[in-house]
């Protein structure tokens, strides 16, 4: 399994290029995104190139898995490192899943306010998703109780009702390379 | 006391304990909007009043009603959206088959709610890659290690394994399984995991 994949990046004139990864550095780059959406607090840029590279690895070597031999030690210890992979990735795509789900209405917004040429944070099938859970929640809300209010209290406005992501909750970082012109503001007595 | 139907609806949330979802209380919710029907129609005649009959001493009452009626609304739908995060949290506890009990706790438009959920995940789930997608439903803890001892807590029958052996399940038996094909039962409560 040296073979090397395909992922398509993006290089600073806006075109794609081809960037070749090794198996290691795609499984590396997933629990990059992976670390990074559990530790933030809103809705990170969706990283659908690597999920499907993922999937496709799986997939891969389930295939490999299936034609071994019996029995083998190396079977056992390559579906432990699946089952490894099944996980990070499982548990990626659910802490994105339930950040759309807690931030619906402004993830929405976001989106339809999106300037041209901009990347979306949500994958298309996140979109149909997250689109769908507001137009079944909206629904549910209006047949439950407020379709049932007088008339000028029939509407809720979910963006107002709905709290916004905390982006003033601390979260770590590590540095990977060296930066000159940043400065961190030293914490204040009033946020001791 | 105004509100307070509205007011018993949350606290009654407040106390559940996480997870748990209890009965649906049509009653409280009727009583809720029958109170904001009264308010309404009470705030309607005093406004025509006001406006017609030049008594614009009315006007505080009005206020004070329209923010109960606001209060109220608000009361309702954090109400029900609280529920709707506790169903949620069902299927992905329990799976796309709820326990009875839990069933009869929900309304029936809770239930449509929880229909169109299971089905938008799984359309997503589907469209993840691969010829069936990814079940993220499972895989919820870390593995640790290929196969795990479990022991059967009810009888369930006969249970089919990877390279196609089968094993009875049956009350008190134990069994050493891939983890990944329990992980279902385990959470159904039909096994259980034995750490030595």
């Amino acid at each position: 399994m040296t073979e090397e994949l395909d992922l398509l990046g993006q290089d600073s004139d806006g075109g794609s290029e081809e960037v070749v990864l090794t198996p290691a550095e795609l499984i590396d780059r997933l629990e990059q995104a992976w670390m990074n959406e559990k530790f933030a607090p809103e809705l990170l840029e969706n990283k659908s190139e690597i999920v499907e590279c993922v999937m496709e690895q799986l997939d891969h070597m389930e295939g490999n898995l299936r034609r071994a031999k019996k029995g083998d030690l190396k079977v056992s210890i390559h579906q432990m490192e699946m089952e490894r992979i099944r996980f990070v990735l499982s548990s990626y795509l659910r802490c994105r899943l339930m950040k759309i789900e807690k931030f619906f209405p402004h993830i929405l917004e976001k989106e339809r306010t999106r300037p041209e040429g901009e990347p979306s944070s949500l994958s298309p099938e996140e979109f149909a998703f997250a689109q769908g859970y507001m137009m079944n929640t909206e629904t549910y809300l209006k047949n439950a109780a407020l379709k049932h209010m007088p008339p000028n209290l029939q509407k809720v406005d979910l963006l107002r009702a709905v709290p916004k992501p905390d982006l003033d909750s601390y979260v770590f970082l590590r540095v990977k390379e060296r930066q000159e012109n940043i400065l961190v503001e030293p914490e204040t007595d009033e946020q001791r | 006391m105004l509100c307070e139907k509205a007011m018993e609806l949350v606290r009654e949330l407040h106390r559940a304990a996480e997870g748990q979802l209890p009965a649906f209380n049509e009653d409280g919710l009727r009583q809720v909007l029958e109170e904001m029907k009264a308010l309404y129609e009470q705030n309607q005649s005093d406004v025509n009043e006001a406006k017609s009959g030049g008594r614009s001493d009315l006007i505080p009452t009005i206020k004070f009603r329209h923010c109960s009626l606001l209060r109220n609304q608000r009361c309702t739908v954090a109400y029900l959206y609280d529920r709707l995060l506790r169903i949620r949290a069902l299927r992905w506890e329990y799976g796309s088959v709820l326990p009875n009990a839990l069933r009869f706790h929900m309304s029936a438009e809770e239930m449509d709610w929880f229909n169109h959920y299971k089905k938008s995940l799984a359309t997503y789930m589907r469209s993840l890659g691969g010829d069936e997608g990814l079940d993220i439903t499972q895989d919820m803890k870390p593995p640790k290690s290929l196969y795990i001892e479990v022991r059967c807590l009810k009888d369930y029958g006969e249970f089919e394994v990877d390279d196609g052996t089968s094993v009875l399940l049956k009350k008190n038996s134990q069994h050493f399984l891939p983890r990944w094909k329990c992980e279902q039962l385990i959470r159904q409560g039909i096994l259980e995991h034995v750490l030595s």
